[in-house]
């Protein structure tokens, strides 16, 4: 039984006919909730978001912040591997972001916005700008939004490949005009000291196209999307070896990981089985097929009580993902089949963490390029158990002790692929990946 | 420097104006400029380090220390059609590595390109891998200058390097 | 008085009336000011946690990840009160994950564990990682002996590498400035030269390039790092990456005998140590005085000392430029001063001297017919940076103030006098006749000349080869009125004597002897005879000087 997508962020994406200039978005109910929101009072719309109980989406799921911020920055530097959802937004419906951001903006009272987008985006930088003169044009953003003498410039800002961008302080110091090192924080948390030392709100584009619908449904109705506690939808990213890998749209928790893939996604290419899943983005902890995880569940009476959960019966929400020891993350599901060479995933991933650390912090700068060498000689078969032992307390040895999260990002896959698949690595580290 | 480039009063007038975007700090706009210089003159020379770095009020090191961060800056010109091929993990899965040596192989050109394009001999075509173009879903992908193509099987990629050559 | 130059930070001085609090580092409840960061904090407690980015004076960056400890904050109860344990003190709820002291800051009830077993296990982490790309090439490395990697891997690293990969490489033997080489091999990327040279020369000249593992220090390509303060980066850099090359490959440290003095190179006195084996100083080094120099000294103070070991140097006292002995030049000179009236005799005196110099200087002076000899110094001003170097380059205008030999003009008249055949005599102290617009043409029609100094004066009938700033003992009187000491790290090569003693026997030879066989009973005949020493002796001088009230 296919389970419905609940289409909110994507429900103009791939919609034919649909195009993504602000005709169109406007023909489509675009901007009334920006109309609806301006006639608000601000600290209504922050108790609508408040109520609704949206998750800072994309990485680590923070709840909403309630400062007074002086700046707002659109975080569009997903960078995670296997996680594609922004740039269909950013081509297909940038307005829903515009319109997002500005809703933020005027409810805190923001008069100056950056939308940070990777700079591996040029057509979707070219496309925002675009959308932001039309919003212009319209009396959408600029000087005195709609007669309301509400003020509000938002700038496209370009990255330069910079996976590190995607932690908010890294990108803050990038927006400053700086190598992006993520800040310590203490003190530095954005929402304090943020961008040029001020309160600054960093959120994802999944969270700011979400404000429009919170609006819209109003922050109760929203709430009850999803499940307590993880509320709304969630765009999930499947990658791999699926038969329809993409991008879908559901509540928070509404479907399993076996769902997803099967009846979604198509199940496996070629009628292979599973072998390997990494749940939310190339840092979540991978999952092994035929894994058994026990979880505290809640019962019908409210007690709690432990349940063992297949792999494939995992709801795909925070909480749970959290509970099995791995993590939402982004929503980028990678899926790898039974002929997958797993130090050969690894191997990838690693070199992919060792080219993006900024060299900041010692044992991640220095650790993620011995674990890109680890990896890869045990992949190429040149290297014994023993450097299957080393290159997992490595990781072991940047977790938690870095200043930004970066250090868990590049040690979860080590630690969890190589703890699960201990066997095939040591295998591996004297023959080598079959091809 | 020997080959110094002349700036033109159209570009001095669109960085200007791209400064006014950062009114709380110019040295903010140091990202942007690169991007605009690298677009005008294919690479960010000294010159360009200098002349931005005087331009926001910086030390020269300021910049510098961007241009060699941000990877998507180059300090020597690439070619003049750029491969850029995915090469983290959804799109080796969907065979980004062969892609990546199918085209090397096509555009003869030499050199690893991990990370900092491989340029042929005649200068035509570079080829370089980069990290996740997010498109996970739709590999291998790759860039050819600044449009972005997805699902390349070898003959699409022969079919690419036909239409941009 | 604060200190004579800014630091950007100063972590490890709380500002006046903080409030204590009480906190718990290693299961023992002390006292520390609130807000001051857990690394200078225990140091209070001679507990050392180890780190290489943090700087009492520089920004905080946390990044060498060092000084990971173990924090708790009090566990509270529903009224948010803290839970007490059975001994009445909080009970603490530990952090799970280890925080870096430096960007801790102390506060009320908060615990902390620099030695648990967690900590340990840190630091042997860090210290690996920050091993496996080095050279180890200890042996050739000027640093050995003051390296923080080779301190901490003796009492925090392993014996045995893990590492078998290929090592990163970076460029060696970089000439990046007049005065430093840098190896990025050794770099452990700290960034304490970046933020020293930015924060507090404002010379934002240091950077980092590429990123990762691939990181480099490096100077933008045509740019030099030659500010006047650079050579302190090779002291807070806590390994062999960046050295002097004046210092360089001479001298292995664990040799040297450090002696604590001040610097004679401006009226700011900065504190130093003066480094040296047996008859040679090989470098100075600055030594902490927050009220003068904090950590600090400049480039030509720190290179001023070179001179002290001139070849051409006077250590044979000469008379008529036949070498003499001193007892026999003593008595021909004390005959031959005895031919002038006092109006007849001129003293040029030098800032460069010590009080104490200065003092019996000013008893010859009185002996020799007092305020009817013409006497000055020679003035010596340039630019002040802002930062440490005075517009004053003479150490002890203060002192020669204070002794009536800073007498603004008098030069001029000396100088003519020399000319116009008034003045017959002069006695000239530690200065060169060109330095005090004397040329050797006008000195040779003068019936008789004193040099006393480290020079060989051409015109001079006497000439006394006396010390230098490292070979004597006595007090300075810096800008702000602070008296320090200098102190003697070598022995005065030759026959070349303190200048004191030559001045006593000076005075002694013409007739009056004072039996002064000490610079501490020198300074206690000083401190007896002018105001401004009252009840102070050498002792209580002390290591950081004391404040003169001169009114």
């Amino acid at each position: 039984m296919a389970i419905a997508e609940k289409r909110l962020i994507l429900k103009n994406i791939d919609v034919a006919g649909y195009t993504n200039d602000i005709e169109c978005y406007i023909k489509n109910g675009g901007y009334e909730v920006l109309r609806k929101a301006i006639a608000m009072k601000p600290q209504e719309i922050v108790a609508e978001v408040k109520a609704s109980g949206l998750r800072g989406r994309g990485g680590a799921g923070f709840p909403t912040k309630n400062t007074k911020p002086v700046y707002l920055i659109c975080n569009a530097d997903e960078s995670e591997p296997g996680t594609f959802k922004d740039r269909q937004i950013i081509h297909k419906d940038p307005h829903q972001l515009i319109e997002g951001m500005i809703i933020s903006c005027f409810a805190n009272n923001v008069k100056l916005a950056y939308l940070y987008i990777r700079g591996e985006f040029p057509e979707g930088a070219r496309i925002l700008e675009r959308a932001c003169d039309e919003a212009r044009q319209k009396n959408l953003l600029g000087k005195n939004i709609l007669g309301t003498g509400y003020d509000l410039e938002i700038y496209i800002h370009r990255g330069a490949g910079a996976y590190i961008c995607g932690e908010e302080t890294g990108l803050i110091e990038s927006l400053e005009g700086k190598r992006a090192y993520p800040r310590i924080k203490p003190p530095y948390f954005p929402a304090v000291l943020g961008l040029y030392m001020s309160p600054t709100i960093v959120n994802n584009v999944e969270t700011l196209c979400n404000v429009i619908h919170v609006l819209q449904m109003g922050g109760a109705n929203f709430s009850k999307l999803g499940k307590p506690n993880n509320t709304g939808t969630r765009v999930l990213c499947v990658s791999g070896d699926v038969v329809k890998p993409g991008y879908y749209e559901f509540e928070v928790g509404a479907l399993t990981l076996g769902q997803l893939i099967y009846d979604v996604c198509g199940g496996i290419r070629d009628g292979k089985k599973i072998k390997a899943i990494i749940p939310g983005g190339s840092s979540a902890k991978v999952l092994k097929a035929g894994e058994i995880y026990k979880i505290k569940q809640k019962q019908a009476d409210g007690s709690m009580a432990d349940v063992e959960m297949r792999l494939e019966d995992i709801p795909m929400d925070f909480d749970t993902m959290a509970a099995i020891g791995s993590m939402a993350g982004s929503g980028g599901v990678i899926v790898m089949d039974e002929t997958r060479s797993m130090p050969e995933c690894l191997a990838n991933l690693s070199e992919f963490y060792a080219h993006e650390s900024c060299g900041q912090c010692t044992p991640c700068r220095e650790g993620s390029l011995w674990m890109k060498k680890l990896t890869s000689r045990i992949r190429d078969g040149k290297a014994s158990a023993n450097d299957v032992g080393v290159l997992k307390n490595v990781a072991d040895n940047i977790a938690g002790r870095t200043i930004c999260a970066f250090g868990e990002a590049c040690s979860w896959p080590v630690q969890s692929f190589v703890t699960k698949f201990k066997d095939e690595f040591e295998t591996v580290a004297g023959n080598g990946a079959k091809k | 420097m020997s080959c110094e480039v002349k700036i033109s009063k159209e570009f001095e007038a669109k960085v200007d104006e791209v400064i006014t975007h950062y009114p709380v700090s110019k040295r903010s706009a140091s990202l942007p400029l690169l991007h605009l210089w690298q677009e005008q003159f294919g690479y960010v020379s000294n010159q360009a380090v200098e002349w931005i770095a005087a331009k926001l009020d910086l030390q020269p090191i300021n910049v510098y220390e961007l241009v060699t961060f941000y990877p998507m800056f180059r300090q020597h010109p690439a070619g003049k059609i750029q491969f850029k091929v995915c090469r983290t993990l959804s799109c080796a899965l969907a065979g980004g590595y062969e892609l990546f040596d199918h085209l090397k192989t096509n555009c003869k050109i030499e050199g690893d390109g991990h990370h900092g394009p491989a340029v042929s001999a005649d200068g035509k075509y570079s080829i370089e891998f980069v990290e996740c173009l997010a498109s996970c879903g739709t590999g291998p992908v790759l860039m050819v200058n600044e449009d972005f193509y997805e699902n390349v099987s070898n003959d699409k990629a022969n079919e690419l390097v036909k239409k941009y050559g | 008085m604060s200190c004579a130059c800014k630091n950007p930070f100063n972590h490890d001085v709380p500002v006046e009336n903080t409030p204590m609090v009480n906190v718990q580092i290693d299961g023992e409840w002390v006292q520390v000011p609130k807000g001051m960061n857990v690394v200078a904090a225990a140091e209070r407690f001679q507990k050392h946690i180890p780190h290489y980015c943090y700087h009492p004076k520089l920004s905080v960056v946390g990044n060498c990840r060092m000084c990971l400890i173990e924090m708790g904050t009090p566990k509270m109860d529903a009224n948010r009160q803290p839970i007490l344990a059975a001994d009445g003190k909080p009970e603490i709820a530990w952090m799970p994950r280890p925080q870096i002291g430096c960007a801790t800051q102390v506060s009320e009830g908060m615990g902390i564990r620099t030695e648990s077993p967690l900590v340990q296990e840190c630091r042997k982490g860090v210290m690996e990682f920050l091993l496996i790309n080095h050279p180890l090439d200890c042996p050739i490395c000027d640093q050995a002996g003051e390296c923080k990697l080779q301190e901490y891997s003796f009492e925090h690293g392993q014996a045995n590498s893990r590492f078998t990969e290929e090592k990163v490489k970076k460029p060696k033997n970089v000439d990046i400035g007049e005065r430093i080489v840098l190896d990025d091999e050794r770099c452990v990327m700290c960034s304490r030269c970046i933020r020293f040279s930015k924060e507090f020369v404002k010379d934002d000249v240091l950077g980092f390039t590429e990123r990762g593992s691939h990181t480099t220090l490096t100077v933008y390509p045509g740019k030099r790092f030659d500010n006047n303060y650079s050579l302190n980066t090779v002291d807070i850099c806590p390994v062999g990456a960046l050295t002097s090359k004046d210092f360089r490959f001479k001298m292995r440290v664990w040799f040297l005998k450090e002696t604590k003095s001040i610097c004679t190179g401006c009226a700011t006195g900065c504190n130093v140590l003066i480094g040296s084996r047996e008859k040679e100083v090989h470098r100075l080094t600055p030594r902490e005085n927050e009220e003068v120099n904090s950590l600090w000294m400049c480039d030509s103070g720190r290179l001023g000392f070179h001179h002290i070991h001139d070849e051409n140097r006077l250590t044979t006292p000469l008379v008529n430029g036949e070498k003499s002995d001193w007892s026999t030049a003593m008595s021909k000179l004390a005959h031959q001063l005895k031919n002038f009236q006092s109006n007849q005799i001129a003293i040029i005196a030098s800032a460069r001297m010590t009080n104490e110099e200065l003092y019996l200087l000013s008893e010859l002076r009185k002996s020799l017919g007092g305020d009817s000899i013409l006497s000055d110094i020679v003035g010596r001003t340039g630019d002040a940076d802002n930062i440490l170097r005075n517009a004053d380059k003479n150490p002890n205008t203060k002192g020669a103030q204070l002794f009536g030999f800073a007498n603004n003009g008098k030069l001029k008249e000396i100088q003519a006098g020399l000319t116009n055949g008034s003045i017959q005599a002069l006695l000239i102290f530690n200065e060169s006749a060109a330095e005090a617009g004397l040329s050797l043409e006008a000195l040779k029609n003068v019936p008789l000349v004193v040099n006393v100094g480290m020079r060989l004066n051409g015109a001079a009938h006497f000439n006394f080869p006396s010390a230098s700033f490292a070979e004597k003992r006595g007090t300075l009187i810096n800008f702000q009125n602070r008296l320090q000491r200098l102190n003697r790290a070598i022995p005065t090569p030759g026959q070349s004597r303190d200048d004191w003693e030559i001045i006593r026997d000076i005075k002694a030879a013409i007739g009056g002897g004072n039996g002064i066989h000490s610079v501490e009973e020198l300074f206690k005949a000083m401190a007896s005879s002018v105001p401004a020493f009252k009840d102070l002796t050498l002792g209580k001088v002390g290591d950081l000087g004391v404040v003169l009230n001169l009114g």
